[in-house]
């Protein structure tokens, strides 16, 4: 589709049209404000009648271990250390010791420089181990601060990267620099898979959410994730639906699978399954799988443990009959 | 053969009890404040989902109508108009509490009765109609401030013939704004959904109503006729098809009655090439599909413009075949039962379009069984002259055509002897204020569709009748005005 040779070499496997976006920032600008709108009150209202769908019995018991699989069990506090980590890393192993069925989670989610330890309490279980980088929460530093501490997670040993975009420089219509910097950070976290956090809470509208999505497929990330979790709205059920029907068009246009990882504020089993129906009736069952679908969250696994022994045992037992987070 | 790994999400049948109901085996036409008489021809109420009897009704017969038209009019005369509208309103409120207290019961018999999905009739009938009540119970002290002249007077006793859709919404928008005028009312619901309106005689003796205040006369298109053409009926209300709908005109011409009707649609959706595309496309499958497309605003049209008509499409059939058919009682059910009668009505309908040169789509979904379902349809390649476009669809098929310009789309989706409700999506706002200036409809909603509010008028122009529901514009029909 493109005639005249691009000036950046357009983006193996991507359709035509798709490549052109990347040829540079003029081409970047057009194709994301050329993406038709979201109306902000109907697709609230699609999100509130999927949350109405009954999950019961059985089904509730799959649902429930399906998303245990798809936690990124996370800590991300000053107060972090070795200690906590290698405490987390236990309950992601093995999340209750009553029940050994219980699937191990899906990753660890910590600061970079205490990747090594969750490396080390982590080897041989399965279970990830993915770093937040690029000055998070904010994301407010140089490109040259931000890779550096890319490649010491990746050094490290982390299977994932979750990075930040920066959203002033979004806010401000400067989508080719959020898309180099999204692009030097994939260069730079190879082999790790890398998540790209749009902090949708401060993002000012679904319309820029969407736009921020296609941004960040188009630059090569892995999984979209909403939120840090540090800003409040972090996940909700309409922003993840947006999300979810980026990656779903990404996959009819290009043919590659990308993910979504809501992150903070999903706290009860209840919350957890309607993304999941979400996840179901938006993109579709192919993204109900751990490689495709992520939790970003600490709280959620508790919750999730305790209802799945009330759905074994037909009543529910109290918290103190699961680890705390400590 | 390895055993197949589960499903990691499924949606079980999450089924609400029939009992909930509190079904009996017996219901009697509510006269006087008393569930009497009766002595008309008896029918079942038939659940169309089952086609199984759900309960005997005594219909009514020529002396139940006389006997609940004198009661009216004596409650009107000394119980009803004489105690004022602060009193009045006390028992709106009580009525609009107990159908809040009742709701979950309501629910699942309207489901029952209609093959409406409960999750519809819980979230959507029940909620409104008891916000009806509440919106009238506020009127009924204030009449002097609605807009119609200092002391209004009421049209003194009321005869309604209601149709089978939404019946318990459609009852209380009638119902809630005659009370609080001071009128008295005869209802007679729609022989297949006698039930809620009964169950709502029961309510009204719940809320201690003056006896006649409320009567209800269950049966067939008879007593309707006759009630309509009673001598003792000032003011006459007809809720149903236009083709009966100007046969009641016809009858009620020269006695010296007013009638206020509301009558069919077919409701379009125009959606423009900007238009935010998931959000059209739910709106449009909300449209023709809200309870099985049996409501007479459903848009039953889809008028896209032709540069997107194909991806646009495609996205609707996506989104329609996620709609799950199935037993209305179910929870996660979308689109619930119609009756074998219905489904033959459309399915000959169906047939017209294909045989004009419309191709038909339906939805792959699974009904639970054969007869009483019509899984969501989509005819395209329809052109304004085929009886499809024409028809007053009332049921869960939806006709797709196509515009080149604004102009194109405004005249095609106003040549049509209706006039109900119209949606129109586009992201440019001029755009959908210069559509809707130009619509000849009552409702035009923008980048929405099937979105009510006891404080907004609802009502149509031309072969949609002439009646308003909703707001101060809703007391009209029943002020001496």
């Amino acid at each position: 589709m493109v005639d005249s040779p691009p000036s950046n070499p357009p983006k193996a496997g991507l359709p035509g049209d798709l490549a052109e976006a990347t040829r540079d920032e003029a081409a970047l600008t057009r194709f994301l404000r050329g993406l038709p709108g979201i109306d902000a009150v109907g697709l609230e209202q699609r999100a509130a009648s999927l949350a109405g769908r009954a999950v019961k019995g059985d089904a509730k018991l799959r649902a429930i271990d399906t998303a245990i699989g798809m936690v990124d069990l996370t800590t991300l506090e000053g107060a972090d250390n070795a200690s906590k980590v290698r405490a987390l890393a236990a309950k992601a192993r093995r999340p209750d010791s009553r029940f050994p069925d219980v699937p191990r989670v899906a990753a660890l989610c910590v600061y970079p420089d205490l990747v090594s330890d969750a490396v080390a309490a982590l080897r041989g279980s399965g279970v990830g181990v993915a770093s937040v980088a690029t000055a998070f929460p904010s994301g407010r530093s140089t490109i040259r601060a931000k890779l550096a501490e890319v490649e010491l997670a990746v050094e490290s040993g982390a299977d994932e990267v979750d990075m930040v975009i920066d959203r002033g420089a979004f806010l401000a219509g400067e989508y080719g620099r959020v898309f180099d910097e999204i692009e030097q950070v994939r260069a730079a976290c190879a082999p790790a898979h890398l998540k790209v956090i749009l902090e949708t809470g401060e993002l000012g509208g679904y319309d820029n959410v969407w736009r921020a999505s296609w941004l960040a497929l188009l630059a090569g990330a892995d999984f979209i994730k909403t939120s840090t979790g540090k800003v409040s709205p972090a996940a909700t059920l309409p922003v993840t639906h947006v999300l979810l029907r980026a990656v779903r068009e990404w996959r009819d246009r290009t043919g590659q699978p990308r993910g979504v990882k809501p992150a903070g504020g999903i706290r009860t089993t209840k919350d957890a399954v309607r993304y999941l129906v979400a996840v179901l009736e938006v993109a579709g069952p192919e993204w109900l799988t751990p490689e495709s679908f992520r939790f970003g969250a600490s709280g959620l696994l508790n919750d999730l443990l305790m209802q799945r022994e009330t759905q074994l045992d037909g009543h529910y037992s109290g918290p103190d009959q699961v680890a705390v987070d400590l | 053969m390895t055993e197949p790994k589960p499903r990691p999400l499924a949606y079980a049948p999450a089924l609400e009890s029939a009992a909930l109901a509190r079904l009996r085996e017996h219901y009697r036409p509510f006269v006087d404040g008393e569930f009497t008489g009766g002595t008309g021809e008896p029918f079942s109420s038939v659940n169309p989902a089952t086609a199984e009897p759900l309960a005997e009704v005594s219909g009514s017969d020529a002396s139940d109508v006389d006997r609940a038209v004198s009661a009216a009019e004596e409650a009107f005369r000394q119980r009803w108009t004489p105690i004022g509208g602060t009193e009045r309103a006390k028992y709106l409120f009580r009525i609009a509490r107990l159908l809040q207290e009742r709701a979950r019961e309501l629910a699942v018999l309207a489901s029952l009765e209609t093959g409406e999905p409960v999750r519809k009739t819980t979230e959507f009938d029940l909620p409104n109609a008891a916000a009806q009540f509440l919106h009238y119970a506020g009127w009924a002290d204030k009449l002097d401030y609605a807009g119609f002249g200092p002391s209004p007077a009421p049209q003194g006793v009321v005869g309604q013939v209601l149709p089978s859709n939404l019946p318990l919404l459609l009852l209380a928008q009638r119902v809630a704004p005659a009370l609080a005028c001071g009128a008295t009312v005869v209802v007679k619901p729609a022989e297949r959904t006698p039930l809620t309106a009964l169950v709502f005689g029961e309510i009204c003796e719940q809320a201690g109503l003056p006896a006649g205040v409320v009567n209800v006369l269950p049966g067939g298109p008879g007593v309707g006729a006759k009630l309509l053409a009673h001598p003792g009926v000032r003011k006459a209300v007809f809720a149903g098809s236009t083709e009966t709908g100007k046969r009641v005109r016809r009858d009620l011409a020269g006695r010296g009655k007013r009638l206020t009707s509301d009558l069919g649609g077919s409701g379009v959706n125009i959606v423009f090439a900007d238009a935010a595309p998931e959000e059209a496309v739910r709106g449009v499958v909300e449209g023709a599909f809200f309870n099985q497309g049996r409501v007479r605003c459903a848009g039953s049209r889809l008028l896209v413009e032709e540069s997107v008509a194909e991806e646009f499409v495609a996205r609707l059939r996506a989104r329609t075949e996620s709609l799950r058919v199935g037993d209305p009682l179910d929870r996660n059910t979308d689109v619930g039962a119609l009756g074998s009668a219905e489904v033959a009505r459309l399915s000959e309908l169906l047939e017209r379009g294909v045989a004009e040169g419309a191709t038909r789509w339906t939805s792959p979904a699974a009904p639970p069984h054969d007869g009483g379902f019509l899984p969501p349809t989509l005819l395209t390649d329809v052109q304004q002259s085929m009886s499809v476009a024409r028809a007053e669809v009332f049921g869960p098929v939806l006709s797709v055509l196509t515009f080149r310009t604004p102009e194109e789309a405004v005249t095609k989706a106003n040549n049509t002897p209706h006039g109900l409700a119209a949606g129109v999506w586009s992201e440019k706002g001029s755009r959908a204020l210069w559509t809707a200036r130009r619509l000849r409809t009552g409702v035009v909603w923008a980048n929405a569709f099937h979105r009510f509010d006891p404080t907004a008028p609802f009502g149509g122009r031309g072969e949609s009748g002439d009646g308003r529901v909703g707001g101060a514009a809703g007391l009209e029909a029943y002020l001496d005005v």
